[in-house]
């Protein structure tokens, strides 16, 4: 029961952060936002015994994605000229 | 107008599809028959303890070789469009030097990182993780090395080296399999060893180590291409 509750709160929780990653106008809080959409997704993986893809789902998705994402975003807003 | 209405009928029709799917669902009380074949003899078959590696390094060892080709495949594209004008001046960009706290924790968490990373794909065959994981926490310590600072160059003799012999390693094992013992990438022309020990499993521990190297320099070549 109280997994179940767990579960609930964490899709309630991706379901928020992909809302938020579309809705919000800053492109950096957007694209943490959808890193914390994989962070929730790689929980319930752990509540779910899979423990094989939370780390890679907590390592790329939630890690090297957001940082990628990061590092684009620096990249086209420091040179308008190119 | 209409291409609201398009769309909302799209949407309509593909929540339609999910409802249906939803509905028809219901939790496997067994396993299939192909599973139950993998849980039943891979411990005894492979040596592995880890069955999740067994069923990805051996049985569809292949299909790991083809995800590992189309990583290395991206990450050459990510170099070819990214590369640099290697005659053009480098433009000295000022840039926010990283926050004290982000410098010192580096260097207290990157040693740590680096051995998480290694000890995940070292015992993929016993532990949950592998060659994947370890190789992109490997990348994530790179990551936070350059986000401390951005100046830091990664050599890129070392870096290409490690990936191009960690590559044809993987299929010089997996040729070495098909010679020695039933198939390609087959794991047991080594010696099986004690179940759930770290020397054990056969080939699969090398396997994994080879992944984990190639993986790791793949996505920190790609970190790095992007970071300036």
């Amino acid at each position: 029961m109280i997994l179940l509750l767990i579960a609930a709160l964490l899709c309630a929780g991706i379901v928020v952060s992909a809302l938020l990653a579309v809705h919000l106008n800053n492109t950096v809080s957007a694209a943490i936002s959808a890193g914390m959409a994989s962070l929730f997704a790689a929980i319930i993986y752990v509540v779910l015994a899979a423990p094989d893809v939370a780390m890679t789902e907590a390592a790329i998705g939630a890690g090297l994605t957001t940082v990628i994402f990061l590092f684009a975003i620096r990249r086209t807003m420091e040179s308008p000229e190119k | 107008m209409i291409k609201r209405a398009t769309v909302l009928l799209s949407l309509l029709l593909l929540g339609f599809i999910f409802l249906h799917i939803a509905m028809d669902y219901s939790p496997p009380s067994a396993l299939n028959s192909i599973s139950e074949q993998y849980v039943a003899s891979g411990p005894d078959e492979l040596g592995a303890a880890n069955i999740v590696t067994a069923v990805l390094v051996t049985y569809r060892g292949l299909d790991t070789l083809g995800e590992v080709a189309v990583l290395f495949i991206s990450a050459a594209g990510v170099g070819l469009l990214l590369r640099r004008n290697l005659g053009a001046p480098t433009e000295e960009k000022k840039q926010r030097a990283a926050s004290e706290l982000v410098g010192t924790a580096v260097h207290f968490l990157l040693p740590l990182i680096f051995v998480l990373g290694v000890y995940i794909f070292v015992n993929g065959h016993l532990t949950p993780g592998g060659g994947f994981q370890g190789g992109a926490v490997l990348a994530s310590g790179i990551m936070l090395l350059l986000l401390a600072d951005p100046h830091t160059q990664l050599n890129h003799g070392i870096v290409e080296w490690l990936e191009s012999t960690s590559g044809f390693g993987y299929v010089v094992v997996g040729v070495l399999g098909l010679v020695l013992a039933g198939g390609f990438l087959d794991n047991r022309f080594l010696d099986l060893g004690t179940f759930g020990e770290l020397f054990s499993a056969g080939a699969m521990p090398i396997i994994y180590v080879l992944i984990g190297l190639k993986v790791g320099t793949e996505l920190s070549a790609v970190l790095e291409r992007m970071k300036d």
